[in-house]
């Protein structure tokens, strides 16, 4: 008896969380469906009376939402390729090759965990200035084209990798990028839909760096462009929602895609960390 | 004995870390140096133009911080949100995590996704939403409040309450990732010690007190650091909810740095307001290192 009011508390609890969590996703969704101006009347409603996609309409035509859609894709898509390349590249040979200094290069890259990266963003600045890449897809891409904590997360998962398997291929005569390329890459391919999520997901969110180096409107990301639209468009409630919904399904999307990978992945990078 | 096997493999080592490592180098390592020399001369816009007229000034920069009154607001702003949100947020997961984790909990999975969702989620685009559901007329959470009959509050209006409510939000944003770390670490804690800590008779807060804290540490070190790092870079939640106000009660350390350096181009300030936030997060995580060591001793 007290088990079963035990486990009703739990799931009461579970239950009411869980709709305090994803209600203003919800509502978000339920706004970006009123018609102008219904959102700001008394009481507040939840739901459209009459369902409008006027407003997605609206943004991607009038309002060059859909560029800022491509800007936003492409600029993930191309970090992400890379990136994943590098890193899962880095992080193999730290975990895997024997090769002079590693240890101590690797510590060093530890330590830059710790560092945020907004501290060296004003001599960044001027460094994508000096190769001219200021106001341009590239200058937001090129620093997202490594990171630390992809090194980490793939090593901790090539650690597991056996040396038998590498040792027996590299008798066969095969060179370190062949075996690299045909074992080691299928092996790591859970981590590797992992990373990419991660960095997608991560470059896709970024806000901070893309306004700092994109300063003409048709080369805006996603968050910048919403930024600056909430500047004019404040009162348009149901405007505003649509653009919030333009710019987080897509991750949303993405992340139940690919949940089961992801979550078990940063659940792995903690738990080894 | 070397053989050729392994030198062949530390030459691919160097040449598989090279790329990922001059990239890291060049756009991570090297800026952070380079913005403390900045820190030390008068960068501005004309050096932007022409770098030889930027004067090296010493320590005047920092000279100016400790006069400067948006600078204090800012570290107090930072502070107060570190020390009340970080906190509150790691709280917040710990409780869900023991939730979900709950040995009479079904549907793990889903309730684990959906605690997670607001963590992927676009953080400017969550924050508009949120700016919408703070409105004193027709936000739903001042209309919640007011069915209630509680107290409504201009939420982001107030300069009493607008820190709070960015807190608020940015706990509902992050707990979903520290609570994967928390159900990681209490998945790692071995059933036997439960067993045996029953056998002793120890209830279930016994059990928590004893059992699950102890073990969580090394969990509760991990998660208190990156806690730390993520809140010390508050940005974009303020930059959208409340462009800093009301009267300033919502500027970081990060958005001072912004304003100063990329607004009125004073590249060589705000590489010194950089400076003390980096040295804020070293001590912070330094500071969390010496608590776990001395509980451990």
């Amino acid at each position: 008896m007290s088990r079963r009011r035990a486990s009703l508390g739990v799931h009461l609890a579970l239950v009411v969380l869980g709709i305090v969590t994803i209600a203003p996703l919800l509502w978000m969704v339920s706004a970006s469906l009123m018609p102008a101006g219904a959102a700001n009347s008394l009481p507040p409603p939840l739901l459209p009376r009459r369902p409008t996609l006027e407003h997605y309409v609206e943004l991607l035509t009038r309002l060059s939402l859909l560029r800022c859609f491509f800007n936003s894709l492409m600029i993930a898509s191309l970090t992400t390729v890379v990136s994943m390349f590098l890193n899962a590249l880095a992080g193999y040979a730290f975990a895997k090759l024997r090769f002079p200094g590693r240890d101590r290069v690797f510590a060093w890259l530890l330590v830059g965990l710790a560092v945020p990266s907004q501290i060296g963003m004003l001599p960044l600045f001027l460094v994508v200035k000096g190769l001219g890449l200021v106001n341009t897809p590239w200058g937001v891409i090129i620093t997202g084209l490594a990171s630390i904590f992809g090194i980490f997360l793939i090593r901790q998962y090539a650690l597991s990798i056996p040396d038998e398997l590498l040792d027996a291929a590299r008798v066969d005569g095969a060179s370190e990028f062949h075996i690299f390329r045909t074992i080691v890459l299928p092996l790591m391919r859970p981590i590797l839909v992992t990373l990419g999520a991660f960095i997608f997901l991560g470059t896709w969110n970024d806000f901070l760096w893309p306004l700092i180096v994109l300063s003409d409107e048709k080369r805006f990301t996603l968050p910048v462009a919403l930024a600056s639209l909430v500047g004019e468009h404040v009162q348009d409630t149901e405007l505003m929602m649509a653009g919030a919904v333009v710019t987080v399904l897509p991750v949303l999307i993405l992340f139940f895609a690919v949940q089961r990978h992801y979550i078990r992945g940063i659940m792995m990078g903690s738990v080894k960390g | 004995m070397k053989s050729p096997h392994r030198t062949g493999e530390a030459q691919a080592g160097w040449l598989f870390v090279s790329p990922a490592l001059t990239l890291i180098g060049v756009f991570f390592f090297v800026p952070i140096v380079v913005g403390l020399t900045l820190s030390l001369t008068d960068f501005d816009i004309y050096a932007i133009g022409d770098p030889s007229t930027a004067r090296f000034v010493r320590l005047a920069n920092y000279a100016h911080m400790a006069s400067d009154r948006e600078f204090w607001g800012a570290l107090r702003n930072t502070l107060y949100y570190v020390l009340v949100g970080g906190p509150l947020s790691v709280l917040a997961s710990l409780g869900t995590a023991l939730l979900v984790n709950a040995r009479l909990a079904r549907f793990k999975g889903l309730f684990r996704v959906v605690f997670f969702a607001p963590v992927v989620t676009t953080l400017v685009a969550v924050a508009i939403v949120w700016r919408y559901l703070y409105h004193p007329r027709y936000g739903l959470i001042d209309a919640g409040l007011a069915r209630l009959g509680l107290p409504v509050v201009d939420w982001l209006g107030d300069p009493a309450w607008a820190l709070p409510a960015i807190i608020l939000f940015a706990v509902w944003k992050n707990f979903g990732y520290n609570m994967l770390i928390f159900v990681a670490g209490l998945q790692n804690i071995p059933d036997e010690l439960y067993e045996a800590a029953r056998m002793d008779g120890a209830g279930a807060w016994a059990r928590f007190r004893h059992v699950t804290l102890p073990t969580l540490g090394p969990t509760f070190l991990f998660v208190g650091v990156i806690t730390m790092i993520g809140q010390f870079q508050l940005f974009a939640e303020p930059y959208v909810m409340t462009q800093g106000g009301p009267l300033r009660s919502t500027v970081s350390l990060i958005m001072l740095m912004y304003e100063q350096g990329f607004r009125w181009w004073r590249m060589g300030y705000a590489a010194a307001i950089a400076f003390v936030l980096l040295i804020l997060v070293l001590a912070g995580t330094a500071v969390q290192l010496a608590l776990r060591r001395g509980e451990r001793a």
